[in-house]
């Protein structure tokens, strides 16, 4: 497709959007959909069919709004731009939105034969016209929770149609892509992403830019490039999300990344316990390649590209890159050393560039706006935003999208709202079964990759969860551990039998067997697990054990005998 | 069991299966979509077990044969991936969350609940082979915690009782028809 054809779609999409009054959103996101949002959507559809002023107002289907404690959130946007959130929009009140936001055009002629159910419709809407309830779930669009966000990768989320290219084009989508291929050269792309200190939104947070560097350099006719879409911590689904709702956001950057370092091909490897994501990534996959914007001469150019899904199983330590190969590889998800890296020795030995789906949604944005635009937001040494799915004891609780830098009080107690009822706030995880956690003494801390490390935590993918002071740190960080042990893939003596025995020292202090040392000799075991694992997963087990001996010893200690 | 074959697996495909079920079909297709590549082994694995519901000693054969992957190989990778069983499972399938949000929250009563009142050890099938309770790592429905879900349907901020409910609902239709 040409550049022509790519504008004329958009604008096409874009004065279609127009010539409606007003636009109703209804987020079908995972955590809305277990709130009922199905029926909510149904109920919208239904309502403006019965009304018969679909030519007036568009209910449309699009991802997460972020507030994802009070799904399922609706929003209604006038053609003015004013905009306005409902909360908890059960079918009741999707009917009262219905009367309120959509007129009842009277039954065109010879059209007297509206079908009975429709009719039913039509003389419930009467009657929702005149309740009063949408008011009390109008979700103020001046909470924190909103107004501390600055959006760069969820710009488009919640605005578009996740199934719908068209739509995705009239936000401006495959300019970035359009832009690199015809006005920048593969090495301007990466220094490009140098400049603007993007780093790995995975976890490990290595430089984006030189990544792509490394992999442009290496010598070969073949090359990958690899979305790392295996979100395995608990307690975080930003990627999901990514995926969900806005998934050529996620090919484009995948594209402007094989562009940069002369890869044809290109691999999702998204977690199979995600079937949405896996379905409209191939969806997205399917259009890009019938607009000819997926395939050969792309837009025009001599630049060639082909994308596939493949799923995996249900692995955590398949998101390690070494053992994501070997999966796509057909093989048991095992890690191997390191060197060589992926970049010089990846999928089927050839150089591979294996990103985060929320580094490649990065992509974009950045490429659009300039490397300087993007190294403005956040710290020194941590550009950017972070992505975090807040979780856990909090009142708010949902998808966020913060400059890095932010303080971890202005999360908890500003947007979070702080902890629900009368316990508080005691810890905040990050970084999942890898990371540790952060103690009231440090909840100034600014948010990035160096202070979280000085902290024993890790920045990790982007769960935050949060702890009150019902829960008891040991048993925590137990937990943590069940699932490190359940997850070592076996291969490397360190975490295979240090993950065991760590447990074992846990559930002797929390069964009142503790002994004298036995907190000496955590740590110990500890340490070993730590700096002799061969991959990522053992290196960070028992930072969860760590971090809470580091500040909550005393719980600890109380397991001892006196 | 399939039969023995030509070196490069490709044509047998035409074939139906000796046992005459068509959902060997499936297979078939898939491998053949990969051209028989044995990098194909986990796609092939995924489609297999949608199809049938769990990953049974035949059909490991099957695949093993027509893909031309060693058996110990095919267990290999079937038996290192959680989400790949070899049992086949309930009528019914209560999912409990106990990813980091839904453990804070309580999912683990919520297990031991279902677990006690249905008689069904965690990770287990009933008997009666009814009802299978199971607990996955994390759903993404952080901001619902605690999270179920019974035969597909998702249900946030569960308590003890609301999925002891869901679950009896769903028997007792059971019990009638």
């Amino acid at each position: 497709m040409s550049r022509e054809k790519l504008d004329q779609m958009a604008d096409r999409e874009r004065e279609r959007q127009e010539k409606f009054d007003r636009r109703v959103f209804c987020c079908i996101s995972t955590a809305c959909l277990s709130a009922g949002a199905g029926r909510t959507m149904q109920a919208l559809k239904d309502g403006l069919e019965a009304s018969q002023s679909g030519d007036k107002v568009e209910v449309v289907q699009t991802g997460c709004m972020g507030l994802c404690s009070r799904g399922p959130l609706v929003r209604v946007r006038e053609n003015t731009g004013e905009e306005t959130y409902y909360a908890d929009v059960t079918t009741e009140l999707a009917e009262e939105l219905i009367a309120k936001y959509v007129p009842l055009s009277e039954p065109k002629a010879g059209d007297e034969a509206l079908a009975p159910e429709i009719i039913e419709t039509r003389s419930r809407l009467e009657a929702a016209r005149r309740k009063r309830t949408l008011k009390k779930h109008i979700l103020s669009q001046n909470l924190p929770f909103f107004t501390k966000q600055v959006k760069v990768v969820l710009r488009d989320v919640g605005y578009v149609d996740p199934e719908k290219l068209e739509d995705y084009l009239a936000h401006g989508g495959y300019q970035a892509l359009y832009k690199a291929i015809t006005e920048m050269t593969p090495e301007e792309v990466c220094d490009e992403m140098s400049r603007s200190g993007l780093r790995g939104r995975g976890g490990a947070g290595f430089p984006t830019g030189t990544k792509w560097t490394f992999v442009r350099k290496a010598e070969s006719d073949i090359k990958y490039v690899v979305v790392n879409g295996d979100e395995g911590d608990p307690g975080a689904y930003m990627d999901r999300t990514m995926m969900e709702d806005n998934p050529h956001q996620v090919l484009e950057g995948m594209m402007i990344a094989a562009y940069a370092v002369g890869a044809y091909h290109g691999f999702f490897y998204i977690r199979g316990e995600y079937p949405i994501a896996i379905d409209r990534i191939r969806r997205a996959i399917r259009a890009a390649r019938r607009a000819g914007i997926l395939g050969d001469s792309i837009l025009g150019s001599d630049f060639n590209f082909n994308a596939d899904v493949r799923i995996g199983a249900g692995a955590f330590v398949c998101g390690e890159e070494t053992a994501l190969i070997h999966s796509i590889e057909g093989k048991r998800g095992m890690p191997r050393m390191r060197p060589p890296y992926p970049a010089t020795s990846g999928l089927w030995g050839k150089p591979t560039v294996i990103n985060n789906v929320e580094t490649m949604a990065s992509v974009p944005a950045i490429l659009l706006n300039g490397a300087d635009w993007y190294a403005k937001i956040g710290t020194d040494q941590s550009k950017g935003t972070k992505v975090f799915a807040l979780a856990g004891q909090l009142t708010n609780t949902g998808l966020i999208e913060v400059p890095m830098g932010i303080s971890l009080r202005e999360i908890v107690y500003e947007m979070g709202d702080n902890v629900p009822g009368d316990a508080e706030f005691k810890a905040a995880q990050t970084g999942g079964p890898s990371g540790g956690c952060i103690p009231m003494s440090h909840v100034d801390t600014p948010v990035d990759y160096e202070r979280l490390k000085e902290l024993g935590s890790i920045m990790g993918s982007g769960g935050l969860v949060i702890i009150d002071s019902t829960t008891s740190m040991p048993q925590f960080a137990r937990f943590f551990m069940d699932f490190c042990v359940d997850e070592s893939c076996g291969k490397c003596v360190p975490c295979r039998v240090g993950t065991v025995q760590i447990r074992a020292l846990l559930d002797k202090l929390l069964e009142g067997r503790g002994q004298v040392g036995d907190l000496e000799r955590l740590e110990e075991v500890c340490e070993i697990v730590k700096s002799t694992s061969l991959c990522g997963l053992g290196q960070s087990a028992p930072n969860p054990v760590l971090s809470t001996l580091q500040f909550f010893r005393e719980e600890y200690e109380i397991l001892l005998p006196s | 069991m399939a039969k023995k074959q030509s070196s490069n697996g490709k044509g047998q495909s035409k074939a139906p299966h000796p046992s005459g079920d068509e959902r060997y079909k499936v297979i078939d297709r898939t491998m053949k979509r990969f051209k028989y590549e044995k990098d194909a082994l986990l796609e092939v694995l995924h489609a297999t077990q949608e199809t049938f519901g769990f990953l049974s000693d035949d059909l490991l054969i099957y695949i093993s044969n027509h893909l031309q992957v060693p058996l110990s190989q095919v267990y290999g990778v079937a038996t290192f991936y959680h989400l790949f069983t070899f049992e086949p499972l309930g009528k019914h399938n209560c999912i409990i969350c106990t990813g980091t949000a839904c453990h804070v929250k309580g999912s683990a009563s919520i297990a031991e609940a279902i677990s006690q009142k249905f008689n069904v050890p965690i990770g287990k099938t009933t008997e009666d082979g009814l009802l299978s309770l199971t607990t996955a790592r994390c759903l993404g429905s952080c901001g619902l915690a605690p999270v179920t879900v019974l035969d597909g349907e998702v249900h946030g901020k569960a308590t003890d009782e609301s999925t002891i409910e869901r679950v009896e609902r769903v028997l007792a239709n059971e019990v009638k028809v």
